[in-house]
């Protein structure tokens, strides 16, 4: 299957460097020329014609979440671009940061023009170390033509970009949680409400955050217009994604084609070039490590938010926002990482639990506490001293922290907890058993671990 | 303590662009620790003063952010991400092979000070799996064969 590329048009391509001059070549800049020409307003609305969701995780619509913007409060307006992409299997904006900065300036212009904003934000995770100095000196070159700064050409419309460094904390890529970082606090998320940032945002004023790929969709929705991007795609899922495969495939990489171009199973076997010979499909993570996991045997059956009725494989689901949706999971950012059968679920559970276990910022009780217990349990049943109870004990655990805490990283961290106990139960069951007969049989209860 | 005047020099240039002196706090405390390596309790209290705030102020950040350190690494810096697509990759065996080689547990300093060797979380670039960087540079794909040269690299000084 061919890709069908928007984002990553020259991502790759021979002779496709990063610099200014490279991208004038290719067209650059010729949509913030024509933006800072149009009414504000009307970028705004051609972005919400366009249907165009995040990227960054929740697939929100971009226009309707700029349409909350608070704009009558007489504070400045801030525009931040999350380029903190640490979610598990997410591996897309660092393309962009690396191979077409200038992508993302010009989507990050034309954001800000729409919403007026004067001074914007790029949130990089701190261990882009390359990406940084990428986008610094990408700053300066825009600078220098006017196409960032002050009176961006000749328009009379001022703005600035600030490359801001994150230091290794996941939390950070919450949306609260960044604006506390970049005001130079600890990164502890916001309770909304009252703290959406469309409200009070950066030092309590308005503030949009945006993905890099959402942001990047805007330039190119002003080209070609809200109305021909919204047919990309189907209804409800317009625009492309940019797919981010990881794990037991031949050929793991990024492939972008359109919302529900392909299904799941495309991806694996006619993009990414199958299993390694001999394995058979056991599980796979659609959205980044937070997602819930589905199971290769599996039957999704249900009916689809337009009423039509589904009856799928796994390897039919459509790979678009509401199809993961509708079979219990989600698209989240694009991250899809394929475990086929030599993995051990416990194990990959357990690896999962390590992670937030290690990011929780600590602030609600739940999330605190709960999520190092499950780490706990899940390290000790890979030590040996598994629990036949211990997946009932696990969900327990999982569902007093879902719902419960101020930040969505409470559900990120217990729909790994729940997805794989609902789904593998009989694994973590046998886990136990079988370290229990080795014992009785005076040999090591556990065996070595591959994913721990 | 001394910073370098190109250090100086970045640190002048970019406090003023926030809005609020605050927020340059974590920039700061980058800077600073490129600068020295690690973020000593007077390197705190010099960015606290720096931006009229409190030595905690600071100690809260340094204590958050894993990324910054209270205390050197080693003269080679090896991060191994060992998150879920890159341990489908054989990043814990790439890892026992750089701790067996190096001699160094995970989570240490050898002894000669030369290597750092730490867990990491993704990196984003799982599809080149496994991860491993080392000071600011990502190496990937590095698999046991890859694990052993870059040890060797190390071990002799170049790397
Ligand atoms: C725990 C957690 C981690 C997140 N990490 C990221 C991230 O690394 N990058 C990102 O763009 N969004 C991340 N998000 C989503 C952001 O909070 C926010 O919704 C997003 O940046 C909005 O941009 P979008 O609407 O363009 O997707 C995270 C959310 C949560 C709850
Ligand atoms: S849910 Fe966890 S990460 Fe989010 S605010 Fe609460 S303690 Fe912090
Ligand atoms: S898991 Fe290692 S780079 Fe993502």
């Amino acid at each position: 299957m061919e890709e069908q590329r928007l984002i990553f048009k020259h991502i790759d391509a021979p002779g496709y460097t990063h610099d200014i001059d490279c991208y004038l070549k290719h067209g650059g800049y010729e949509q913030l020329k024509k933006a800072v020409t149009m009414k504000p307003e009307d970028i705004c609305a051609e972005v919400t014609a366009s249907g165009v969701r995040g990227r960054g995780g929740a697939g929100f619509p971009a226009g309707v979440k700029w349409k909350f913007l608070d704009r009558k409060s007489g504070k400045p307006i801030y525009l931040i671009c999350n380029a903190d992409e640490s979610e598990p299997g997410t591996f897309k904006d660092r393309q962009i940061i690396h191979k077409d900065p200038h992508q993302l300036i010009e989507g990050m212009l034309c954001s800000a023009f729409a919403i007026q904003a004067q001074l914007a934000f790029i949130y990089i995770r701190g261990e882009f170390f390359e990406g940084y100095r990428i986008l610094e000196e990408a700053i300066e070159e825009a600078r220098a033509k006017n196409l960032l700064g002050d009176n961006i050409l000749g328009s009379g419309y001022s703005c600035d970009i600030i490359v801001h460094r994150g230091a290794g904390a996941y939390i950070c890529g919450e949306e609260t949680g960044l604006i506390e970082s970049l005001e130079g606090n600890r990164a502890n998320p916001r309770i909304k409400p009252p703290y959406f940032p469309a409200a009070l945002g950066l030092y309590q004023c308005p503030t949009i955050v945006n993905n890099v790929e959402t942001l990047c969709d805007v330039k190119h929705i002003i080209e070609m217009g809200g109305e021909a991007f919204s047919k990309i795609g189907t209804p409800g899922n317009t625009g492309t994604r940019i797919w981010c495969v990881s794990g037991h495939v031949q050929k793991p990489g990024y492939y972008e084609f359109p919302c529900a171009a392909l299904t799941l199973g495309e991806l694996i076997h006619d993009v990414c070039g199958g299993l390694q010979p001999g394995r058979k499909l056991k599980a796979v993570i659609p959205g980044g490590s937070s997602s819930k996991i589905l199971r290769a045997d599996e039957r999704f059956k249900g009916k689809l938010k337009d009423g039509t009725e589904f009856d799928w494989g796994i390897e039919d689901i459509p790979m678009d926002f509401d199809s993961l949706a509708a079979v219990g999971s989600m698209s989240g950012s694009g991250g899809v990482i394929i475990m086929d059968d030599s993995t051990d679920m416990v194990e990959a559970l357990a690896n999962i639990n390590y992670f937030y276990a290690h990011e929780s910022c600590g602030q609600c009780t739940p999330c605190r506490e709960g999520v190092p217990w499950m780490r706990k349990v899940t390290a000790r049943m890979c030590a040996g001293e598994a629990r036949e109870e211990d997946a009932d004990l696990l969900n327990d655990i999982a569902d007093q922290i879902a719902g419960r805490t101020i930040c969505a990283f409470g559900e990120a961290a217990a729909w790994p907890v729940q997805s794989f106990i609902a789904k593998f139960k009989d694994e973590f069951v046998e886990k136990a058993k079988a370290q229990a007969s080795r014992r009785k049989e005076g040999k090591p209860a556990a065996t070595e671990t591959t994913l721990i | 303590m001394e910073l370098k005047p190109e250090t100086l020099e970045k640190i002048d240039r970019l406090v003023p662009r926030y809005p609020v002196k605050r927020s340059a706090a974590l920039p700061l405390c980058h800077l600073v620790q490129e600068d020295l390596g690690y973020l000593s309790d007077e390197a705190i209290e010099w960015i606290a003063e720096r931006l009229e705030l409190e030595p905690i102020n600071i100690a809260e950040i340094v204590t958050f952010y894993p990324m910054l350190r209270r205390e050197p690494t080693g003269e080679y810096h090896v991060r191994v991400c060992r998150t879920l697509p890159c341990a489908l990759g054989g990043a814990y065996q790439t890892c026992r092979r750089l701790e067996e080689a190096l001699n160094v547990k995970v989570g240490h300093t050898s002894e000669d000070g030369k290597v750092t060797l730490e867990f990491v979380e993704c990196h984003a670039d799982c599809g080149k799996a496994p991860v491993v960087m080392v000071g600011e540079t990502e190496y990937t794909e590095v698999g046991l064969e890859a694990a052993d040269s870059m040890a060797e690299k190390i071990k002799n000084g170049t790397l």
